[in-house]
Order: structure tokens, then sequence, then C-alpha cells
């Protein structure tokens, strides 16, 4: 069974209908119990940096999900809660994050020309790195992936299994060990989404 | 890089799919949840689903016929029609849209645009324009095109912006239903000062024209398309391998 953090951000409609139509068992929740007994915990987000970890501090549960991702459960964080994976992010300020993966969450802005829209808004096509990385199990070099997002992760080269290309490396998924993440919504992604959520499942 | 989008736009009223007309005038409808399937795995890179229904009883088949398509079809949903309040942003957002487009709501209240980007973000918040050249100038219309608001639309256009809009819909009135291509002057006013991504709706008549809209205003997002699409005489897979044989960009499908 796959935890899906609920924390209040963002709307969790497509997740839970995606995970569904790939035959996985899902349930959203903020019992700590239902946590450790899922085999998998996925941590959604959409919004703002600051004000998601403030919420996410404020169910109690950040203790926990640190405990379960430390004890090894497979964990996935999907774009906002991607991002909440790193150390800190400068979204309005600097904020630390769950510090699970090393890096920094920063404006896109800030380092594409400004010819670029930002948000990184649309499809775009994944860039592996990490062959072997178990979420592209069933994911070839080139496939597309629906990305929304203004802020990206930074200086975690050697966490990164696939890159988009927006002028800079945009992290497209990461990871540490059991602990992953997704910058762009595998559950908007047509069957490229499907695939990878498909793979975490059957991890 | 980011991938040039094509849209199919489907019309609902009363829980089916209008088509058009076909080549025998015959009005044709479909069912939206098999229709959005077929055009996802066609390769549409979105589907936006107008509310056309008036009656409060037509606008929960609507939400019903929404919440259905996304449970089958993982690929971004934007919906109007029908758009007045916050509340109603947040009926259509629960039913699994992924945006939400405002046209003459957003007319009647500006702040309607404003207050949907802080609630839910700009990227959720699609502001779509009918217009229509009326003394030398371009004019925003409200009412599906049918009321001279008196408006500039580029005016409109930009201040839709400023308030927080994440996209431009552009539907070219005097281009639309003709197929004699998309309105390329209007498109490259909008497209020269937009820092959000633009739609270009209106006039696509076969796979040329839609290779002329992005050949000639290189930084345009998408083409939104209906009746050529749902009459199937522009097959979507085939356009966008078309199209990215002749230079653009475009999300193809993989052999698995």
């Amino acid at each position: 069974m796959i935890a899906i953090v609920d924390y209040g951000v963002g709307n969790l409609f497509s997740l839970c209908a995606s995970l569904k139509k790939i035959g996985a068992e899902a349930i959203v929740t903020r019992d700590p119990e239902v946590l450790t007994k899922a085999d998998k915990i996925i941590l959604p987000g959409v919004g703002a940096f600051g004000d998601a970890m403030d919420k996410l501090e404020s169910t109690g549960l950040v203790p926990h999900i640190k405990k379960l991702a430390a004890e090894g459960k497979p964990f996935m964080g999907i774009c906002l809660g991607m991002q909440l994976l790193f150390d800190r992010s400068f979204e309005f300020g600097e904020k630390q994050g769950l510090g699970f993966i090393k890096g920094s969450v920063c404006a896109l802005a800030d380092d594409i020309p400004t010819t670029l829209k930002v948000p990184h808004m649309g499809w775009n096509a994944l860039d592996i790195v990490a062959p072997d990385e178990p979420l592209l199990k069933y994911v070839k070099q080139g496939e597309c992936v629906y990305y929304v997002h203004s802020f990206y992760a930074k200086d975690c080269d050697e966490s990164v299994a696939a890159y988009s290309e927006y002028s800079t490396r945009v992290p497209g998924i990461v990871r540490q060990g059991n602990v992953c993440g997704c910058q762009f919504h595998p559950e908007k992604s047509g069957e490229t989404g499907l695939n990878i959520l498909r793979a975490f499942a059957e991890v | 890089m980011v991938t040039k989008r094509i849209i199919p736009c489907l019309d609902v009223r009363d829980g089916m799919v209008v088509k058009g007309k076909n080549f025998l005038g015959i009005r044709e409808i479909a069912d939206p949840v098999e229709l959005a399937r077929f055009y996802n795995d066609s390769g549409a890179d979105e589907l936006v689903f107008y509310d056309i229904t008036a009656s409060a009883e037509g606008r929960g088949l609507f939400t019903d016929v929404l919440e259905r398509v996304a449970r089958e079809v993982f690929i971004p949903l934007t919906v109007g029609g029908s758009i007045n309040t916050v509340a109603d942003f947040d009926r259509v957002l629960k039913c699994g849209a992924d945006k939400v487009s405002v046209n003459s709501g957003a007319i009647r209240n500006p702040q309607l645009i404003t207050d949907g980007a802080k609630r839910y973000g700009s990227q959720c918040v699609v502001l779509s324009m009918d217009i229509k050249r009326v003394d030398g100038q371009f004019r925003l219309f409200a009412k599906g095109g049918r009321e001279d608001t008196g408006i500039d639309a580029i005016e409109w256009a930009r201040q839709g912006i400023a308030r927080g809009a994440g996209e431009l819909v552009v539907n070219s009135i005097d281009t639309d239903g003709v197929r004699g291509g998309f309105d390329i002057e209007l498109l490259e006013k909008i497209c020269a000062f937009s820092t959000v991504p633009v739609i270009a709706s209106g006039g696509a008549g076969n796979m040329e024209h839609f290779l002329d809209l992005f050949k000639k205003i290189p930084n345009i997002d998408a083409g939104l398309a209906a009746s050529i699409f749902h009459l199937k005489e522009v097959a979507i897979n085939d356009l966008k391998k078309y199209l990215s044989e002749n230079g653009i960009e475009m999300r193809l499908k993989y052999d698995r």
C-alpha cells in the first residue's frame, strides 16, 4: 500500500486516480501509524516552499517521516514535494527543507535568459543520466514529461537521475538511496508518467 | 526545451461533446470520455473542455463528465465556460481539472483573475479572450463572441498578465471557422510582450496552418483547434509527426 501524505496542500485527485489506474492501492493520510504500515510513501505538493514546509511541520509528522525514510522505506516527492526533500530553498527567503538530499532549491528566473518563460511549463524531454534508476525502468531516453514550476534543485548533480533542458539543466528525477523525487508531475505525464508511478509501485 | 503543444478543444453540452457539423451538415455529438481517451492515445498534449450548457442541471452533468475524464486520462486538463467566482474554480479543480479558463466572468469582474491566481497559483489561471477587429482596433468580445465590450483587447491581455493570469488563449473571431489559418497578425502582437504562454485559437484548417503558426511566431506555445480534429480531417499524431519533420519540437509517441 502507498501512503500519500495529507498535509493540506494541493489537489490529490489526479495522483490518486493515476495510482488507481496502474492498480496500486493508495491512501491519503496524516495518521503516523498508517504511514508506518505503508510499503511506500509519496509526498505531494504544489504552491510555495515555505508555506508547504510550515504546513507539513504543523502536522507534527516531520520527525516520523524522517525516521521512516532513514529506516529505508521507499519515499517519493512530487513537484514541490520533491523540492522539500532538499536541504533548503530560497523561495521568499531561505527556508530549511527535510534534508534527505543534498542541494538547494533556487529561482529558475535567476539562471535562464529573460526570453524564456517562467514557470517552466509544458512537456519537456528527459535526458537520462542514471540508466539504472528504478523509476525509469519503463522509460526511454527522450520521453517527455509535464512540468509546472518556477524553482528548481541546484548543486545536487550526484543525486540526479534525469535532467530536462531549459537553457539550464533542470533536475527532473533525483535519488538518494530509498528517497527519490520527480520535479514534473507523473500523474499528468501521460503513459510515461504512469510508467514512472508503476515502477515506483513495484520497487 | 519545452515542446510546442497541440490542444483539441471539446465543447460539452448536456454531458455530450458537440463536434460541429459534418460535411453533410448534420450535427455530430460524441461521448466526452471516449473522445478524451481517443485524443490522449493519438498524442494530444492537453485537453480543453468548455461547458456550453447554461442550466444548473447541465453544470452538474459537466462536472460529472470532467471527473470521469480525469479518472481515465492523465494529461493536463483545462476547463472553461461559466467560471464566474472562485467557488467555480474550486468546483472544477476538485473534479480533476488542472487549469481554469476565465473569459466573460473576468471581463465582468477582473478581480476574478487575481483571486484565482492568489488562491491556486498563476499556473492555474488561463485568460481566454475572444478578439475581433473593429474600427482598426483589436476589440475584446464577451459572451462567446457575441458582445462587443469596447475594450482594447491588447490592453486587456496586458492587464490580465499583470493581474496574475498564467496563460493566454487568443481566439480570433475574424479567422474562426474560416479555416484559412491562424490570425498571425493578432498573435504576433500579443506574443511580442507576453511573459506567459500563449495559445493560438481560431482558423486552423489543415496541417500547414500549424506549421505556419510555429514558424512565423517562434515564441508561441500551442495551437488549439476543435472541428478539424473532431471531424477527423487532421489526425493529431500525423500533425505532430509532420511538424516534427519540419523542425518544430514536439512530444512524439514512443514505441514500447
